[in-house]
């Protein structure tokens, strides 16, 4: 855990994302990712040959062509042979493998990217295959189906929500943020947004074993980041429903003052597999720019909320902001 | 698929197939599908529903505290007991149940289970704990409600899936079972083992400006690929960015259509562009590339296909040439000396 003695202290020290499209332009996987990998490297002045370990989320049904992720590798530069790997997932959680990569101690960076054509594909039909492939998959009820489920259930249970969601703009886009170690991330950044927190939780995939009205995935991820140790002044959520915000809100613990998704969140753009690496990309911004000493990003993967990662992001590494040693709690799950 | 696998999955007898045609607005119609349908052995317990369903019977599985989960796990979700392995774990459920939650569909997809506005709903049968995914037929919107009752339609030809469930319709029943056909030769069914689930994806693609300018070469019957400017390596077919470098390749090459052989297999499976077997494809390093390109050989018996071979392009004649990569059919030998392997060995 980030704070726990062993740890070492990593911080996001550049992050770049597209201008999105709501229309395909015809842009390959590396025509997305190449200009953001010039931009961090340009940011933080570091050659290729100096990023320890590369890390990428994407999902190949979105363009429909098996292994596209391999093409993007084209621009980073991965010849001679580069230490890389890939998520199929959200590129958050390309975020979490290169944290934990560079808590083994032998990189001090890493170059996390992720990137997704939502304008080509039928996403009702790509995300319904994702489901369970026994008793879900078959019926294709697709993303806005499942959310409309738990849209119901918060209205429901009370919540003063819309019950019928209508689906995020399909988009084009993609994200790159570069991680780096204690000296290395105060040499390469004058803020460095530090990671305090970081923890993923993930429910049963039966969606009718769950409480809708509730995510006790996303609670427990936010405890262990320890989002409540601190005020948090901005939050970027991984909301592509209106519903889900009111919930997260509540789960992650977050007060009235605190401001969700300034940057427009993925309600405004929604380059699937890069959504959520750009809320801690958002978050970190904050940090960067000076607009903010603590924030809190979440990503969110599967029906309704069904695995959830926050990630608590200071500008102070050692929890400045009220945080003593340990960011996690240890409490009750 | 690298996606689309898990323990129990099997890939069915055809491979995955994918097809790409032009559509009258430039962008391009690529097909994703699995011929015949996805196949996934279904493992005991799976097995032991879906058979209840091609019966018309709902089960469920108990869990160690007494709690009874429909549609049943392996494995109960909080303490990660194994379920199901001895037949008093098994509980006949409903047929009626509660919508717990549900959502309206107004534009229902071929493929979904109703062609008419429907809703989707979490309903949990009388005597479960928890509850399954399914259509409802309501009717209307204003018909929906949390709490409602409502019972399975079963459909005549039910062969153990989730979909022998028709739908549900509010109420309490009737819930007829249509009996089910029976087996040819009159034996009694084997339990249900396996499913196997069609499944197809369309997507629109606009080439990139990449791909236009090497299609728009093919069209004339000419290789176009292009080069790093930093390091000077060519790459056919083009890509827009120098994989060593990680830079824009940018400068246009014209390349001739001839080249060495630096690899090869022997087909013996039909394929999409190659439908008489056996069939070769291989890697030829274009004079003047830097990269081997994956293409077919033929013009020559199998057997005497070699590592080293020179070739030459074979194009379909001029006057029935499109956009389309198809322009160039294959590689034959030119008859010329082979090229030694050190003179290659960096590209196999």
């Amino acid at each position: 855990m980030p704070g726990s003695p062993h740890a070492r202290s990593v911080a996001i020290v550049a992050f770049a994302q597209s201008e999105h499209s709501f229309s395909d332009l015809g842009w390959t996987e590396a025509d997305l990712v190449m200009p953001l990998v010039n931009e961090v490297l340009e940011t933080t002045g570091l050659q290729r040959s100096e990023i320890g370990f590369t890390c990428s989320g994407s999902n190949d049904y979105l363009v429909g062509t098996p292994f596209s992720f391999v093409a993007a590798l084209d621009t980073i530069g991965a010849w001679p042979p580069i230490a890389e790997s890939h998520v199929e997932q959200d590129a958050a959680w390309a975020l979490y493998e290169a944290w934990v990569r560079i808590q083994h101690g032998d990189v001090d960076t890493a170059l996390v990217y992720g990137f997704g054509k939502g304008t080509v594909g039928d996403y009702a039909g790509i995300s319904s295959l994702s489901y369970d492939p026994y008793y879900v998959a078959p019926l294709m009820p697709g993303d806005v189906g499942m959310a409309g489920l738990q849209a119901r259930a918060l209205a429901d249970a009370g919540f003063a929500v819309d019950p019928d969601p209508t689906p995020p703009p399909p988009t084009d886009g993609a994200a790159a943020v570069i991680l780096a170690a204690g000296d290395t991330a105060r040499r390469l950044c004058p803020r460095p947004a530090w990671i305090t927190g970081l923890d993923h939780r993930i429910e049963p995939h039966g969606l009718g074993t769950r409480d809708l009205a509730r995510s006790e995935s996303a609670r427990q991820a936010a405890r262990h980041a320890g989002v409540g140790a601190g005020p948090v002044e901005f939050a970027e959520l991984h909301t592509r429903f209106e519903h889900e915000e009111a919930l997260l809100r509540r789960e992650l613990g977050l007060s009235e003052e605190c401001v969700v998704n300034a940057s427009g969140g993925p309600r405004k753009a929604d380059p699937v597999m890069a959504t959520g690496l750009i809320r801690i990309g958002e978050a970190a911004a904050r940090i960067h720019d000076g607009g903010a000493r603590r924030t809190v990003a979440h990503a969110a993967a599967g029906p309704c909320l069904q695995h959830n990662l926050v990630c608590v992001l200071e500008a102070g590494e050692a929890g400045t902001a009220g945080t003593a040693g340990t960011a996690g709690e240890a409490g009750e799950d | 698929m690298t996606t689309q696998t898990s323990a129990t999955a099997q890939t069915s007898s055809t491979a995955q197939h994918s097809t790409t045609t032009q559509t009258p607005d430039s962008r391009a119609l690529h097909v994703l599908e699995f011929p015949g349908g996805y196949t996934r052995s279904t493992g005991p317990v799976i097995g032991r529903f879906l058979t209840g369903l091609r019966d018309g019977r709902l089960l469920g599985v108990h869990t160690e505290d007494g709690r009874v989960l429909v549609p049943p796990t392996e494995y109960d979700p909080q303490t990660a007991a194994a379920l199901g392995g001895a037949d008093a774990d098994w509980v006949e459920v409903g047929p009626a149940g509660t919508v717990t939650t549900w959502t309206w569909v107004t534009d229902p997809r071929p493929d979904h289970p109703l062609d008419r506005p429907f809703a989707w709903a979490l309903i949990k049968p009388d005597g479960a704990d928890t509850a399954l995914l399914h259509a409802v037929d309501a009717g209307s919107k204003a018909a929906m409600a949390t709490g409602m009752r409502v019972h399975p339609t079963w459909r005549d030809d039910r062969v153990g899936s989730i979909k022998d469930i028709a739908c549900f319709a509010p109420g309490e029943g009737p819930a007829d079972v249509p009996a089910p056909a029976p087996a040819p030769d009159g034996a009694e069914l084997e339990p249900v083992s396996m499913i196997t689930v069609p499944s197809r994806l369309e997507y629109r693609l606009r080439p990139g400006t990449v791909w236009n300018h090497f299609i728009d070469g093919m069209a004339a019957g000419q290789i176009r690929g292009t080069r790093c400017t930093t390091c000077g390596k060519v790459y056919v077919p083009p890509r827009g960015a120098c994989p060593a470098d990680g830079l824009p390749a940018t400068e246009w090459v014209d390349l001739p259509d001839t080249g060495v052989l630096t690899t090869f297999a022997v087909n013996n499976v039909p394929a999409a562009g190659a439908p008489e077997v056996p069939f070769i494809s291989g890697y030829v390093l274009l004079d003047g590339a830097d990269i081997a390109m994956l293409v077919l050989v033929s013009d020559v018996p199998w057997q005497e296909v070699r590592l080293g071979m020179r070739v030459k392009a074979v194009w379909v004649p001029e006057a029935e040439r499109t956009r389309s990569v198809k322009n160039l059919k294959w590689f034959a030998p030119t008859g010329e000396p082979d090229v030694p392997f050190e003179r290659y060995e960096e590209y196999v």
